[in-house]
């Protein structure tokens, strides 16, 4: 094993890895927002070509997008494996190269869990093949902030902060609930019952739509639609009544973490960045999920809301992990006697259990 | 040997019986309200389909003549059949994919009845067939990558409208009413129906379509059969 020492061109590769996992999951939400899931029937198989063979003339309709996505997916595959196993090669720190390890695993997983839904004919498979891909971002996203010289050199000597404001706990009690509104999200989207609610902030006019049989009824006939989507059932509506709920106490949870990083830290610290691009983002998530009901949902707009929505999750959980290396609980900042030092992911030994010292 | 022959006579008529008595039972179905606009289809997305036509394509969710008749509307007997099994009929129909849409648009079979599903399209499509969750009946997606492409299908349990879809064409849908019995009937463009050779009895009559009636029953009508009969329908809109 190499000794300890950052590698520059490694981090590169992670955070190309971590692109192109971005580019993937772009790429799967074009395959449900245009319903072309099975456009491709079999697998792994193209129409019995063979993936790479399959001809570029026969890529129409459902198909271009089923296509390119198993295509980039198959580049993610390889980009991963080739990431863990530099890692494993070249990286000090075993608690990394098992990340690496888990990225690999996680991204077969990926293929199969995708391949399996279409052979198997199950939505549910493609909600969790949604769910793992985000995870699967977000594990790469850490990969790449590991393995760069910040974290490995600079991070260490940054002295800790007191944790006034609760920031840690805020930001992964918002993170988790970020990763709760993308099943919320995948469930809808893999219900393939198009727009339940055309109308926003109103549902269906009203503050809280009807859920009852002729209500529903109504939607159903009164819906415009050129595809095959599945009828709207009450459920549906309740999902996507939850979804806006979800965005509501989200922005309210990443506003909250602004806010207490830049009441809490010194100008200019990089948590403060951190929150106000997660705002940011939320934001524009926010715009998005608007602006996909407007459209009655446009594909490209609801991709969009899918692709920024991944990048709210991984800045989320890039956040939260950040946050418990640079922070400490307020008791310590009080009490200097009960100093105690928890150095798991900063350097080269496995991950430790606090050690106290007088 | 008179005595045998006025045997064989009586025997011969009492098995003809039943099919003198069959009835026609026609009608027509009506929509009142006034059906949103049907929306153009943009089949840019595979240039083989918009060479295939040289007029803009519509969706066929409302197909109302100009008397109110309402086409594509299933209409069969939905109680009050004495016999219970019916032998599967030996014709098989075809759903044609030609011009990149479903032809026809509804069509119905009745259970274990093999019928065809055929490519007549220079391009490829998916043929998926989406029957109700926890139907019996089993969902399938298969390839028709080639012109002239045929499968067989059947479906063994009764259903009123199985959805089929090609993933492709996302804009491609069409629907297969399955029923156990051959009483049956598909509106056509002026909304009427013929259902042929229904026995005496009483029956409940039921008029679905697709789009009005989605997950729920259609509209009911009691009936008499004895001899020939009418039955009309009004499908309204809320």
């Amino acid at each position: 094993m190499s000794p300890a020492r950052h590698h520059p061109w490694l981090h590169r590769f992670a955070v190309l890895t971590a692109a192109a996992a971005w580019v993937v999951i772009c790429f799967g939400g074009l395959v449900t927002s245009h319903g072309a899931g099975l456009a491709v029937p079999d697998w792994p198989n193209t129409y019995g070509y063979n993936l790479f063979f399959f001809p570029i003339s026969k890529w129409v309709g459902g198909i271009f997008y089923e296509h390119t996505h198993r295509l980039v997916a198959s580049g993610v595959g390889l980009l991963t494996t080739v990431l863990a196993i530099w890692l494993w090669r070249a990286e000090s720190r075993a608690w990394l190269r098992w990340l690496g390890v888990a990225a690999f695993v996680g991204v077969v997983l990926q293929g199969v869990i995708g391949g399996l839904r279409v052979i198997l004919l199950r939505d549910h498979l493609g909600v969790f093949h949604g769910a793992l891909a985000q995870l699967f971002f977000v594990l790469v996203c850490g990969i790449a902030l590991f393995t760069s010289r910040w974290w490995r050199e600079q991070l260490p000597q940054t002295q800790k902060v007191e944790d006034r404001g609760g920031l840690r706990r805020l930001a992964l009690l918002t993170t988790l609930l970020v990763f709760g509104q993308l099943l919320l999200g995948a469930t809808m989207r893999h219900r393939h019952a198009g727009l339940a609610i055309p109308d926003f902030p109103a549902a269906y006019g009203r503050l809280w739509p009807g859920i009852d049989a002729a209500s529903v009824a109504r939607y159903n006939q009164q819906r415009e639609e050129s595809t095959a989507v599945n009828p709207i059932a009450g459920f549906d509506v309740v999902l996507q009544m939850a979804h806006r709920l979800g965005a509501c106490f989200i922005a309210l949870g990443v506003g909250l973490c602004s806010r207490v990083a830049r009441h809490g830290l010194a100008p200019g610290h990089s948590l403060i960045r951190a929150s106000s691009a997660w705002l940011v983002l939320v934001v524009l998530q926010f715009s998005l999920g608007a602006a996909t009901v407007w459209t009655g949902k446009s594909a490209d707009l609801a991709t969009a809301h899918v692709a920024v929505g991944s990048l709210v999750l991984a800045l989320g959980g890039l956040l939260t992990v950040s946050g418990f290396q640079l922070l400490q609980p307020p008791a310590i900042a009080r009490n200097p006697t009960l100093s105690c030092e928890l150095t798991p992911f900063r350097s080269d030994s496995p991950p430790a259990a606090a050690s106290h010292r007088a | 040997m008179r005595r045998h022959h006025v045997l064989l006579s009586a025997i011969g008529l009492a098995a003809c019986l039943p099919a003198l008595s069959a009835a026609d039972l026609t009608g027509k179905v009506v929509l009142k309200g006034t059906p949103k606009a049907e929306l153009t289809i943009d089949m840019s997305a595979d240039p083989k389909c918009g060479a295939l036509h040289d007029k803009p394509v519509t969706t066929r969710h409302y197909v109302v003549d100009k008397d109110g008749g309402l086409a594509n509307v299933l209409v069969f007997i939905k109680s009050g059949l004495a016999e219970k099994n019916f032998a599967a009929p030996s014709g098989t129909p075809v759903l044609d994919q030609v011009g990149c849409e479903y032809s026809p648009y509804v069509m119905g079979v009745q259970t274990h009845q093999k019928f065809k599903i055929k490519n007549s399209d220079p391009t490829l499509h998916n043929v998926h067939a989406t029957p109700k969750p926890g139907s019996e009946n089993k969902e399938f997606n298969m390839a028709q990558p080639v012109k002239d492409m045929t499968t067989e299908k059947s479906f063994p349990s009764p259903e009123t409208a199985v959805r089929f879809k090609c993933d492709v064409h996302p804009w491609m849908f069409a629907y297969v009413g399955v029923f156990d019995h051959p009483f049956y009937a598909v509106t056509g463009k002026d909304g009427t129906f013929k259902i042929s050779g229904l026995p005496k009895g009483k029956y409940t009559v039921e008029a679905y379509h697709v789009k009005t009636h989605g997950a729920n029953p259609g509209v009911t009508q009691e009936i008499t059969v004895d001899g020939d009969a009418k039955a009309d329908f009004t499908i309204e809109l809320k």
